[in-house]
């Protein structure tokens, strides 16, 4: 008999599975869940984009495209980076398009990262990061952030984690769970650190086009001294409303790009046809969609925020991405405790912070992709726990 | 004034004052004062409930009339819809352009009901010519929404 577990990859199996399988797991046993769970949109992709995309099949463009992605939309996205973040890249030697931005990740830190090498990843932050360094033989370097300093990135701290060994930063702002931005100066202080070292950045920037009062993403290649440095990675996923079509991009030094679309050529050969040709139709003409889509979170956002800070549970106001991460502390609970309580008692599902990482511990996070009907719902429900635990 | 506000209520009419002010990033206050003034002035004109009643057996039969009118002195358009609005089985009266003048959504307890009333009450109308009678067979959608029963959240369970 063939003992598997010997003979696959201990790397792999080494991997931590997701701590919130069992969770869900549990809820969705159950009838009548309210769940603020789902990181993705609840708005469908803008119509015209879905109509370019069947126009595409109609057309009969079913074939490969170049492994970096048509030529049009590459074009696109380099003159949308332009317009939208001051970025300059050239669409034929340092973009590649890829199956989402998780592709993009993966092949950056494929091809940054040999057997020893150290990334250092903030945390809390989006799961995928951790793993893909430890399939690459790497590191995880983990830099804790904290609420004290609105879950960003500090020079003074980052400078402590850096060794001869450290081979990448991992900069995944705007911040999922925690919302955190990292503005222009908060950049500038990184540049300031990371200046006479060969430390490259991985700027996940996938949130981008959700930042709320105002405030315009600041993306970390538009600063000078970062530009040669970083490897920018963003998506349509988040923006358009584009999860399920799996499109992304990344952008960066062409000597990087070229090996980095070595990896694509190898494991994926291109991006799916249909879902490029409905991309440059979002590019080129749903500025507007966006502005709603935008508007509209930005009111669920201040609702719900506005929620937990009278139900106790404080909450920061998060500049982008489209997750409130309340602190749960006060309860004396510990996230996964106080969401599996709050699940089983009123059928309301979070997610533990803890899941982001071990910083992430005393925080829970709450997507706003909910009609704010459903949002009220959850929070009307979670009043009711509160009360029942004589916490209110 | 916020048009905001007034997206905010016809989404959702029982959206409250402090909830719609937290969302403006405005105060409870502003909100209240902005809502009574656009009541006074006839700019919001109710609230209601939006009620399938194809769920009910008490379902009620509607019809879109189409009405042709000949205007007379003192007679026009505007009298003749004003008319026509006062009876309790209208729902709802425009002025329409192209074939026909005014349409007209009347509603009643069975086919026959409706069909009598166009037939004693608007056919008969000084200035009306012509009437035709379209009875709505289902409603698929009222007032932006969409009146279908399914599970519209088929997000799968990818939570990170």
């Amino acid at each position: 008999m063939i003992d598997y577990e010997k003979l696959m990859n201990p790397t792999v199996c080494a991997l931590k599975p997701s701590g919130i399988r069992k969770f869900f797991d549990i809820a969705n046993t159950m009838d009548n869940v309210i769940s603020l769970g789902v990181g993705e949109p609840d708005f469908p992709t803008p119509w015209q984009i879905r109509n370019t995309g069947i126009r595409s099949l109609e057309r009969g463009r079913t074939r490969y495209t170049a492994n970096r992605g048509l030529a049009q939309l590459r074009e696109e996205i380099a003159a949308y980076l332009q317009r939208k973040y001051g970025l300059a890249y050239d669409a034929a030697t340092q973009l590649l398009v890829t199956v989402g931005g998780s592709e993009a990740i993966d092949a950056a830190i494929r091809v940054l990262v040999q057997p020893g090498d150290e990334v250092i990843i903030p945390q809390p932050s989006y799961v995928c990061y951790e793993p893909i360094t430890q399939l690459a033989g790497g590191v995880p370097v983990i830099f804790e952030t904290t609420a004290q300093e609105d879950f960003k990135v500090t020079p003074e701290r980052l400078r402590a984690l850096i060794t001869p060994r450290t081979k990448a930063l991992i900069l995944p702002y705007p911040c999922n769970p925690t919302g955190a931005v990292m503005e222009r100066a908060d950049l500038e202080a990184l540049a300031e650190v990371l200046k006479d070292t060969d430390i490259m950045v991985i700027s996940d920037e996938i949130y981008s086009e959700l930042t709320f009062g105002g405030l315009r993403h600041c993306s970390a290649a538009s600063i000078p001294a970062l530009y040669d440095r970083t490897v920018t990675i963003n998506g349509f996923s988040k923006a358009f409303s584009m999860t399920g079509w799996r499109l992304g991009y990344a952008c960066g030094p062409a000597p990087i790009m070229t090996q980095m679309t070595k990896v694509h050529q190898f494991a994926i050969m291109c991006a799916p046809t249909a879902s490029q040709y409905a991309a440059i139709e979002a590019l080129k003409n749903c500025d507007e969609d966006v502005r709603k889509m935008v508007e509209e979170y930005d009111m669920r956002r201040r609702l719900i925020v506005q929620g937990f800070n009278e139900l106790g549970l404080t909450c920061r106001e998060p500049k982008g991405a489209f997750y409130a991460f309340p602190c749960i502390r006060s309860t004396g609970m510990d996230s996964e405790t106080f969401c599996e309580k709050l699940l089983r008692s009123q059928r309301v599902a979070l997610v533990p912070g803890s899941a982001f990482g071990q910083g992430g511990d005393g925080f829970v996070r709450a997507s706003y992709c909910y009609s704010t009907e459903h949002i009220l719902e959850a929070l009307r429900r979670t009043k009711l726990f509160l009360q029942q635990e004589g916490l209110l | 004034m916020d048009k905001k506000i007034l997206k905010l209520l016809a989404k959702d009419s029982r959206t409250t004052a402090a909830q719609i002010a937290t969302m403006l990033g405005r105060t409870e206050e502003e909100v209240r004062a902005e809502i009574a003034e656009m009541e006074a002035a006839g700019i919001i004109r109710g609230y209601k409930a939006l009620i399938d009643w194809e769920k009910l057996d008490s379902a009620a039969v509607t019809a879109m009339i189409e009405l042709k009118v000949t205007p007379k002195a003192g007679f026009g358009f505007e009298e003749v819809a004003e008319r026509v609005a006062k009876y309790p089985e209208v729902e709802a009266v425009y002025l329409m352009s192209g074939v026909y003048d005014l349409s007209v959504m009347v509603r009643g307890k069975t086919f026959q009901e409706v069909a009598m009333f166009v037939a004693k009450e608007l056919s008969t109308l000084d200035s009306v010519t012509q009437t035709a009678t379209h009875f709505v067979l289902r409603r698929y959608k009222e007032m932006d929404v969409e009146l279908i029963d399914r599970n519209t959240d088929d997000r799968g369970n990818i939570l990170l």
